[in-house]
């Protein structure tokens, strides 16, 4: 059973009581490869026979869908996307994440606050009342960082993926830059620099996120497997050569179709 | 971005009380005179913003509400409107006169179940009201004004969620008589001109007038 602590004011409302459950954040600047590793660690954690349930930002039954077409429509002035994030949060918080974990469910988030405080401190939003805004929010059991080398290894993977530049990737309410490019090296840059300092105040478990999927997601099974049995005996070593095969097979979706030969 | 901290060449004019105080009807009138004496004026009201609407109205029907989405999506609602309606009329030189402000967010909110300081940091950033009007009606003139030509209240509106009772009318007065209690600690907090709601509405309305006028030297 896990405490349940908060960041600041505990919601009044609620039941405090200690929960069965645990909450694992998974927390990376665009384009590290979060939803793969949620994805892979959800039908690990599922074959083991755990109860695992994942969200994510804008994901709420209550905002999700306004705060879509905001973004489509470019329509919200700076404190009012906060606030609407934030509803976004507490009602996930409420109606999804803790009746799970009460449930005792291991829940995967992608993103947790810290994405939200970091967008808005590069805004010029102050810092203190960003935090204010989640003070309601649990702490979790556990924070992994996907952290990046650099922006330009986010930029190469981000063309190499085919999906191309997006506006508020590329921070592009900003005006940072003459392009999306500019915009995005300099967008980017400014959130890397505010996730590493967020890392130390809130303990963040930093992940090397520029390897291999398979390295990383080894990484990631041996921390995760630390926090849902501490009692566990210990593991083969999670870097082995025979543990990366392992994780290469069961990551293979499909393998690549050779062409045929011109004749 | 601190409440208190904006200076602008404006002014900002709003009225709170509970519903049935008649505090619509006094902004009414201020605000016909002002366009008739020639200021500058703009308009604006709680829960206006189209998108903030329409989630509302989505969720109020399915009762999908806890204490702290109600307040922070009415937060959101409420930043929009600090955004596009209030901020730049008042950077303009214009009057801006608002029904309801963040001390109604202050009162519901912590009826509901909100911690009062949290709600109180989350409004930060609204602009600190040139004169804050709270019109001040007894629980049983405000409830039977309501309630007149009125057959049934709507659910958050009898504060029904709160479980105070069973029957709509009982917990609406429960509730609107809490809300009363939180405006009145809110008096001396953030300097509210109390106006007496019982008395006619030609003498508030002088009452007013009298209060605001020093404030619109030059703003014509």
């Amino acid at each position: 059973m896990a405490e349940m602590n908060f960041y600041g004011t505990p919601l009044p409302y609620i039941d405090h009581k200690p929960y069965p459950g645990k909450l694992i954040v998974i927390e990376g600047t665009d384009g590290v490869g979060r939803s793969t590793h949620i994805a892979e660690l959800r039908a690990w954690l599922e074959a083991q026979g755990h109860a695992v349930s994942d969200t994510g930002m804008a994901r709420s039954d209550l905002a999700g869908k306004g705060l879509k077409e905001a973004k489509l429509g470019h329509t919200l002035g700076r404190l009012t996307m906060q606030l609407f994030y934030a509803t976004d949060f507490a009602d996930r918080l409420e109606n999804e994440i803790l009746p799970a974990l009460r449930a005792g469910f291991i829940v995967l988030t992608d993103r947790y606050i810290y994405s939200a405080i970091a967008r808005a401190v590069v805004r010029d939003i102050d810092p203190d009342w960003a935090r204010a805004l989640y003070d309601f929010a649990i702490v979790p059991d556990a924070i992994f960082y996907l952290k990046i080398k650099s922006v330009n290894e986010l930029v190469m993977r981000l063309i190499s993926s085919g999906r191309g530049f997006d506006y508020w990737e590329s921070g592009m309410d900003l005006s940072l830059g003459e392009d999306f490019y500019e915009s995005f090296v300099l967008y980017q840059s400014r959130l890397l620099e505010e996730f590493n300092r967020m890392s130390l105040e809130y303990g963040f478990h930093t992940i090397n996120a520029s390897r291999s999927v398979a390295r990383v997601s080894a990484d990631l099974r041996r921390a995760v497997t630390a926090i849902i049995e501490p009692m566990a005996p210990a593991l083969e070593p999670a870097d082995s050569p025979e543990v990366i095969a392992r994780l290469r097979q069961d990551l293979t979706v499909k393998p690549k179709k050779r062409k045929k030969p011109a004749l | 971005m601190v409440y208190g901290e904006h200076e602008f060449a404006g002014k900002l004019f709003v009225v709170e009380g509970t519903d049935g105080s008649g505090k619509s009807t006094q902004l009414g009138l201020l605000y016909q005179w002002l366009k008739a004496e020639g200021y500058p004026v703009f308009f604006s009201e709680w829960n206006s913003s189209p998108l903030v609407r329409e989630i509302t109205k989505r969720a109020k029907k399915r009762t999908l509400f806890t204490p702290t989405t109600f307040s922070l999506l009415h937060a959101t609602d409420f930043a929009d409107r600090t955004e596009r309606d209030i901020i730049p009329p008042l950077k303009a030189g214009a009057i801006v006169l608002a029904d309801r402000y963040i001390y109604t967010a202050f009162a519901r909110d912590v009826v509901r179940g909100c911690d009062p300081e949290w709600v109180r940091k989350i409004y930060r950033f609204a602009v600190k009201p040139t004169v804050r009007f709270f019109f001040r009606a007894p629980l049983e003139v405000a409830i039977e004004r309501i309630l007149i030509g009125r057959p049934e209240l709507k659910y958050y509106e009898a504060g029904m969620d709160m479980g105070l009772s069973d029957d709509p009318e009982e917990s609406f007065k429960l509730f609107q008589g809490r809300i009363l209690d939180e405006y009145d600690k809110m008096v001396p907090e953030f300097g509210l001109t109390v106006i007496d709601a019982s008395r006619s509405i030609i003498q508030q309305q002088h009452q007013m007038r009298r209060i605001i006028l020093p404030h619109l030297k030059d703003m014509k």
